[in-house]
């Protein structure tokens, strides 16, 4: 039941609301718990409220984690 | 990052799993709290990554799982007694109450209607007033600063036909209650309530009971890459939090959800399925809010519901059993005609044993 997706800003539609998208699919939410977003940030998006901002940083410290152990691995697979 | 390269990673992670466990040389029993990680680990095949003595068992963290029969019974006897349109999410639908479930009530001409957001009920409210309107209030922190929020913004707008059944739940107090057993050594922490409440207010996991926890996201490479984290700090014998989900969880939390959160609601005991009545571990209308408490406003009188004695239900969420040792399991308790919560729950333990068919004792 805490199933939260990602998806990106797009728009501020009011007071507290705004229209996120993910894929070309794009639905209104609430920004009342997120009321640091802005246009172009990743929302964590739950039963339709922002609960978080996404830290793209950390997103890709971790992106960067993965790809090094997997290039470990090529690595040994070529040797 | 492309299928062969997750694989890759997935291989790395899962080696330096086996190694640290095969060094501790000790059987190892961790769990991972949250129902969405549940269903995360058994649909991604984690489990036949890990070693004989690395046992993972689910916990307490799914929402459906661990309401009461008798919260049933009472929103079935809410919505009877006062012709009350009842809104909930869809996983409740089909958790059988006493007599019946909310599909059986919608099936004998009763008003259910399925949300995807607690926002959706003051629409509905609006539109159908005066008749009453009342939200089925299941969910932990995750889910609360979204229902709490919707009851403000009821109030800003004057809806006085909308309530809330509130039977919500709070992770720290059985958290406690888990982290004092011996057979368990550390903890998977909920990525998404972690968002809401931080990383650090697990602290007393380590100070009081000197276990481990990592706040894990819900990617398979975040699993293991916080399984791995986990399997080093339970075998180091330092136990640590630490986070792993870092994108999303900040050390505090988000405070304007919280403080959301505590406007409405305020501390109070819970009932729990499998763990029973846990002080503090639930939340409760604010007198300032008191109009839209279902509790109060629309009251009912339901007889204490008895569980089937055979289902255990209640020894599964607590870690303690696996389904595959229920005798209902997969004959009379199945998806379609589900005995007890963890079988009607998509994130369940059963639903996710029965799904992906996974082997005994793991």
């Amino acid at each position: 039941m805490c199933l939260a997706v990602p998806m990106k800003l797009i728009e501020i539609t009011g007071e507290g609301t705004g229209r996120v998208d993910s894929g070309g699919v794009s639905t209104d939410v609430s920004l009342a718990m997120v009321p640091h977003a802005r246009v172009g940030d990743y929302i964590i998006i739950h039963a339709g409220f922002g609960i978080e901002v996404l830290d793209r940083e950390e997103a890709q410290i971790r992106i960067d984690l993965f790809r090094e152990l997997a290039e470990a691995t090529a690595h040994l697979e070529e040797a | 990052m492309n299928p062969a390269d997750e694989n890759r990673t997935a291989q790395v992670l899962a080696r330096e799993i086996h190694e640290r466990c095969l060094s501790y040389g000790r059987p190892l029993r961790l769990m991972e709290v949250c129902g969405t990680h549940t269903m995360a680990i058994a649909e991604s095949g984690i489990k036949s990554l890990l070693p004989d003595n690395l046992q993972l068992v689910s916990g307490p963290g799914c929402p459906v799982c661990v309401t009461e029969k008798v919260f049933i019974d009472q929103a079935l006897e809410t919505g009877r007694r006062y012709d009350a349109c009842l809104v909930t999410f869809g996983d409740l639908v089909r958790v059988p109450g006493s007599s019946g479930s909310l599909a059986g009530f919608r099936s004998e001409g009763g008003s259910v209607r399925v949300v995807y957001s607690p926002l959706d009920a003051i629409e509905i409210a609006a539109k159908g007033a005066p008749r009453p309107v009342v939200f089925l209030g299941v969910g932990f922190e995750t889910t609360v600063p979204t229902v709490a929020a919707t009851v403000k913004v009821a109030k800003t707008r004057g809806v006085t036909n909308l309530f809330v059944l509130p039977a919500f739940k709070t992770i720290h107090r059985p958290l406690e209650v888990l982290a004092a057993k011996v057979d368990l050594h550390g903890f998977l922490l909920p990525g998404h309530v972690s968002a809401i409440l931080g990383s650090d207010c697990y602290r007393y996991l380590v100070t009081d009971y000197g276990k481990p926890g990592v706040v894990a996201g819900f990617e398979p490479l975040d699993i293991l890459v916080a399984l791995r984290d986990l399997v080093t700090l339970a075998a180091s014998g330092s136990p640590d939090i630490v986070n792993d989900y870092r994108r999303v969880v900040r050390p505090a939390g988000n405070p304007t959800a919280q403080a959301t959160i505590y406007e409405v609601f305020e501390e109070a005991d819970a009932s729990w399925r499998g763990l029973g009545l846990i002080p503090g571990s639930g939340l409760k209308f604010r007198p300032e809010y008191a109009s839209f408490d279902a509790t109060t406003r629309l009251q009912v009188e339901v007889p204490p519901a008895k569980d089937d004695p055979r289902c255990l239900c209640a020894a599964i969420l607590t870690g303690s059993r696996t389904p595959d040792k229920c005798g209902l399991f997969g004959r009379e308790c199945t998806p379609e005609e589900p005995v007890g919560p963890c079988m009607v729950s998509s994130e369940g333990t059963c639903a996710a044993y029965y799904k992906y068919g996974l082997a005994a004792g793991r």
